[in-house]
């Protein structure tokens, strides 16, 4: 496998036309590889957004490229994009997302349900993964009565459940006091991230900076130092 | 089940009081939509319930005459000239027409007189009680056991009345295949009673049956019969003549229309803008399974299967519905005139199709317009 999990290069994005128009990317350039924990930081409005939905498949830029693993993903067509955002990102959205009439088990299971594979199944696995990030006994529960720290942590088991090689965090930390907060990004630097996963992760909270391999600052659009590595 | 479809099926019955709503909405239009439609095949069967009893294959008549209730009597040459024509197996008379009958305690109540050829008493009811000769004794009736027959004070046999001043006796008792539209007992006798017994203009003849060599024959029948300046109709189209009289010669069709319409409208907003409502409000949850990795066609799939499955379990409870309704009210009225048949059923299913379809447009619309992008903004 090739080091180099993310290539982007000189990405820009703009939305609307005429004097409506805002420039959220700016010619862009970013690398990202196995076995990083990648942070890009920045103040509300800077493109942090932007910049994930455009390095995971979901928005389009206007100009540039998005390479992952070796693959311009903006080349795929609306199926094979689905597929590959299927099978190569996990996402973990900063409100969780979780599906409120499903049970915990349930939530997880829903990336190996996409992927065709059998429910019962795929409830089984979504048990083991639930078991992982902590939440044992916590399977045939709805979402609405677990603790933000909790729905969380489903979210990046239902993230994890189907093994991608990328995992993608938007604010995962914005939801939850400062030390869930704190304790969810342990938990994934410790447990989720490894040689050959990369994790990309937007946030403005500097209370987890700690667990960071790189942090890249964005602002007005352009990503700009300091780069810093963890130590 | 497919998971994706299991998935579908999940999202919607766990959410209880929306599928409740749905299901709420559907069950009404459908059982509307039954209901009204039951009623005017019930209406319509009963219309024909004389040419059903009767059974013939064919029936000569005089052009102006639209429902067998009103019958216009034809000259004795008519039967003989019928017999006599190519394809004729045999051909009798038949008399159809009202009387009084004089009950015991003095109060008078309309009948319906047929008159059964004397010679083979063709068309004869099936008998509950007594034998069918004994039609020919004197003053010798047979009652129909219906709905209607308690209006005659459910006679026993060898019961008295008085028909047109005449001395009536009952010789037997009848079951029929259908009971009458306009909630009139039936009393069977033979042709010459009948014509002697209840007065009559010049002519006396309201039908002539005819039975017809083979089914072949009957194009070259209608043909003489048109030649006489009368018209033959087989039992199906006499049904239908009589159901084009109330459907579109009385306003009833067009009311039932506009009633099936109004229960199609109302099935529709309350369905489609549940759907749509449920839809938007899992928009976002259809947001995020699109970033996750699901296809249009997955999405669609989804949305397709939650309103069909909605759809079908409505139109199973409101069929269900108006049946037990339909039931529980001919045990207290038996002659109330509804009746569930392929053809109501099918026009149900097939409005509930366009509603599903309808309701599953707007949703699939909506959800294929929704941006992953959405989900991450928040």
């Amino acid at each position: 496998m090739p080091n180099v999990a993310i290539e982007a290069k000189g990405l820009t994005k703009w939305f609307g036309e005429g004097e409506a128009k805002t420039t959220a990317l700016r010619e862009v350039n970013l690398e990202a590889d196995f076995g990083e924990m990648v942070y890009i930081v920045g103040p509300s409005g800077s493109g942090k957004t932007t910049l994930l939905s455009v390095l995971s498949g979901i928005l389009k830029p206007n100009s540039g490229s998005v390479s992952v693993q070796g693959v311009d993903i903006w080349n795929l067509n609306g199926d094979e994009l689905a597929d590959f955002r299927l099978n190569k990102i996990g996402f973990v959205f900063q409100d969780f997302h979780l599906f409120p009439r499903l049970n915990t088990a349930e939530n997880v299971a829903i990336p190996l349900i996409l992927r065709k594979k059998d429910w019962d199944e795929s409830v089984r696995e979504a048990h083991k993964y639930l078991e992982i990030v902590g939440l044992k006994g916590r399977a045939d529960i709805l979402p609405i009565k677990l603790s933000g720290g909790e729905q969380q942590r489903v979210a990046i088991a239902r993230a994890m459940i189907g093994q991608p090689d990328i995992l993608i965090m938007d604010e995962p930390t914005a939801s939850l006091d400062g030390d869930t907060g704190h304790a969810i990004l342990k938990f994934v630097h410790e447990n989720i991230l490894s040689a050959n996963r990369c994790i990309v992760v937007v946030t403005h909270d500097s209370r987890i900076y700690e667990y960071a391999s790189r942090i890249l600052n964005m602002e007005d659009g352009r990503l700009a130092g300091p780069e810093e590595r963890a130590a | 089940m497919k998971s994706v479809l299991k998935l579908a099926y999940k999202l919607l019955v766990n959410d209880r009081a929306k599928f409740s709503a749905l299901l709420v909405g559907i069950t009404f239009a459908v059982f509307l939509m039954m209901f009204v439609t039951s009623m005017f095949a019930g209406i319509l069967n009963h219309a024909s319930s004389t040419v059903i009893n009767i059974g013939a294959s064919m029936w000569v008549m005089d052009p102006g005459v639209q429902t067998i209730a009103n019958s216009i009597g034809m000259p004795d040459y008519v039967l003989d000239a019928v017999r006599s024509m190519e394809g004729v197996n045999y051909a009798v008379p038949l008399y159809s027409g009202g009387a009084l009958v004089k009950l015991a305690d003095g109060t008078y109540q309309s009948v319906t007189v047929v008159g059964l050829d004397d010679t083979s008493l063709f068309g004869r009811p099936q008998l509950l009680e007594g034998k069918i000769e004994d039609i020919y004794a004197e003053n010798g009736f047979i009652v129909v056991r219906d709905s209607e027959y308690s209006k005659l004070e459910s006679p026993r046999m060898g019961a008295e009345f008085e028909l047109n001043d005449h001395r009536g006796v009952i010789v037997g008792i009848a079951s029929a295949a259908t009971s009458g539209l306009f909630g009139i007992p039936t009393l069977y006798t033979t042709y010459e009673r009948a014509i002697q017994y209840i007065p009559n203009p010049r002519y006396t003849i309201s039908y002539v049956l005819v039975e017809p060599k083979s089914p072949r024959d009957i194009p070259k029948i209608k043909q003489q019969v048109a030649a006489l300046g009368y018209i033959a109709l087989t039992k199906d189209e006499f049904m239908t003549r009589t159901s084009d009289f109330y459907v579109y010669q009385t306003g009833v069709g067009t009311n039932i229309l506009i009633m099936t319409l109004i229960s199609f409208i109302v099935g529709l907003s309350i369905s489609g803008q549940t759907f749509y409502t449920f839809i938007l409000e899992n928009l976002e949850r259809f947001g995020a399974l699109k970033a996750i990795g699901a296809k249009r066609s997955e999405l669609v799939k989804m949305i397709l299967f939650q309103a069909a499955f909605t759809s079908l379990t409505g139109y199973g409870l409101g069929v269900g519905l108006c049946t037990l309704l339909i039931v529980l009210a001919k045990l207290r009225l038996p002659s109330y005139a509804a009746m569930e048949t392929y053809v109501n059923l099918l026009i149900a299913f097939l409005m509930v199709l366009v509603i599903t379809a309808i309701s599953s447009y707007v949703g699939v619309r909506r959800v294929l317009q929704i941006e992953p992008f959405d989900i991450f903004r928040g």
